[in-house]
């Protein structure tokens, strides 16, 4: 791999005797595009919160754009550039959607050396627009749909003008029209040169996006490659059917 | 500039307070006064943490009887320190001891932050119940002095004054946050410190900042006390009324904005000190009681915003 952005390596997490994850290895280029499967339990969420620091990993190591970030918080990861969107949407109720989006290109966009955004407002318009909120700009998150709440929450993730966006679960629970759009939105985010890792379930949505599939099976890796190779991998088959 | 604006207008208010105070000429008008603007800044300083940041603090009379206190020993030490700078003294120690809360409270969240406060107040007040340099249990004199240092008048027209600016600064302060890039974060971890964190916003540094700046006004706002009093036990430093109704009173005006705090201070400050007169001063705690709970069933988000729907 020529210019790995993100660089997993050993990554262990145990929670007690459960062991997570174990001895995970992991590169993403820039600007591609990863699937990340496995069944549900296997520590595909326990490894986003390992990458982006809402827990800490016990072994192994986690570089960045250069950065090791083994010990960073949370929010210094996003301000390196690497954003979340949450499994389950977590906005901020009290805040309309303009200021949802707004927190986090004050924090995380406008901090030294990165690209500066000159002018707030228009740049939360411009999200909410690439996600189609615009419209309910000052409306509260309480007011949105399921798919406008997932929308939001790229938004979001976006307006820390991140170079990884790790998509977790963004689509579960949407119709067959959701997911389109927002396989829609996100392959046009990664044209604009974003990294996109995407965990999901979806598997039509998952080998229509990805460029290389990852699965996580009880914690460890059990698969790496071209989408189409890896579904029919007999072992990973036997992970998700039984052998 | 806005701020600028707003700050000058508030003086503009602030004077004009002063000059009609002082034209109806009667010192009982600074003592009821006194007690309001006071609790005008203490309902501010809450809510800060409690309305902008979501963490509910039980333990304003700690910080309030520490600035009390703070100027307790510099009247011992160093008596002829003006009062303004026993209340930076004061707001600094009570700045610091918030910046400390913070620190130890980080991991609590919802209840158990507002026992750990409370905690914190019974704490204090043990300590300086035992500090026979204070006073002990039996309590410290103070003597007012007879006089304004800075204009002609009364000690309490001075003392009036006093905590008048200060609530120009505090309220002043509030408003400047809701509207800047703090503000914007402490919502953000009111909400959801988690997504607050994925969004960049440093939770703990500014939880900190929450926690001192909260103190620290707090404990400015406590600094003049003594002299008011003239006598100070930690029985009455450390009332829990003080805690009850700084909690109130941004509850009563609404804690999403500055004015919120301003108004419920005004409201139930004003109709304590009246009722305190014509009925009784056990009454006051009884409306504050009634008033909270007919706001939480009636108008959850106060006065602001009810006026707000």
């Amino acid at each position: 791999m020529s210019n790995p952005l993100l660089t997993v390596s050993g990554l262990g997490k145990r929670f007690g005797g459960f062991v997570a994850l174990a001895d995970v290895g992991l590169q993403v280029a820039e600007g591609e595009r990863l699937g990340l499967i496995g069944p549900n339990g296997s520590g595909k969420s326990t490894l986003v919160n390992c990458l982006c620091g809402t827990v800490k990993n016990d072994m192994g190591q986690v570089t960045f754009a250069g950065h090791k970030l083994n010990g960073l918080s949370a929010h210094q990861r996003t301000r390196l550039g690497m954003a979340r969107s949450f499994q389950l949407p977590r906005p901020f109720p009290t805040l309309t959607l303009a200021e949802n989006v707004r927190v986090p290109i004050l924090y995380a966009a406008d901090v030294k050396g990165r690209r500066a955004v000159s002018d707030p407002s228009e740049r939360c318009d411009e999200l909410l627009d690439m996600v189609g909120l615009l419209p309910k700009a000052d409306r509260k998150p309480a007011d949105l749909t399921q798919i406008e709440m997932r929308k939001l929450e790229l938004a979001r993730a976006m307006a820390s003008e991140p170079r990884l966006l790790i998509a977790d679960e963004a689509m579960a629970g949407l119709s067959h029209q959701e997911v389109d759009d927002i396989l829609a939105l996100l392959m046009n985010l990664n044209a604009q040169g974003v990294t996109i890792v995407m965990i999901e379930h979806i598997m039509r949505a998952v080998l229509a996006f990805s460029q290389r599939l990852v699965v996580l099976v009880a914690g460890r890796k059990l698969a790496d490659g071209n989408p189409q190779d890896v579904i029919r991998q007999p072992d990973v088959v036997a992970a998700y059917l039984g052998s | 500039m806005r701020n600028v604006r707003f700050i000058l207008l508030a003086l503009a208010v602030a004077a004009v307070t002063l000059a009609v105070a002082r034209l109806i000429d009667n010192a009982y008008v600074f003592f009821a006064g006194y007690v309001v603007l006071q609790y005008i800044v203490l309902a501010t300083a809450w809510n800060i943490l409690g309305g902008y940041t979501g963490y509910v603090n039980f333990g304003t009379a700690a910080f309030f009887a520490v600035g009390a206190y703070t100027t307790v020993v510099l009247h011992k030490t160093v008596p002829l320190m003006p009062l303004p700078g026993m209340m930076l003294a004061g707001g600094v120690i009570s700045g610091v001891i918030g910046l400390g809360m913070g620190y130890l409270t980080l991991r609590l969240r919802g209840t158990f932050f507002s026992i750990a406060t409370l905690a914190m107040a019974v704490v204090a007040q043990t300590l300086i119940t035992n500090w026979y340099f204070v006073g002990g249990s039996r309590g410290a004199y103070i003597i007012r002095p007879s006089d304004s240092p800075i204009f002609s008048g009364d000690y309490i027209q001075y003392l009036f004054a006093i905590m008048l600016l200060l609530s120009v600064i505090s309220v002043s302060i509030a408003r400047a946050i809701q509207h800047s890039r703090l503000g914007y974060g402490f919502s953000a971890i009111r909400d959801d410190e988690l997504a607050a964190e994925a969004s960049g916003v440093p939770t703990l540094r500014l939880k900190l900042i929450a926690t001192a700046l909260s103190g620290g006004l707090m404990g400015m706002a406590g600094a003049p006390l003594p002299y008011y009093v003239t006598y100070l036990d930690p029985a009455s430093g450390f009332s829990l009324s003080y805690a009850v109704n700084t909690i109130a009173m941004p509850l009563i005006g609404g804690t999403a904005t500055w004015l919120g705090p301003v108004i419920g201070a005004v409201l139930l400050g004003t109709l304590q000190q009246v009722a305190t007169v014509t009925i009784s001063s056990a009454l006051s705690l009884l409306i504050v009681g009634l008033l909270l709970v007919s706001f939480v069933i009636a108008a959850p988000k106060g006065i602001v915003g009810w006026f707000k729907r």
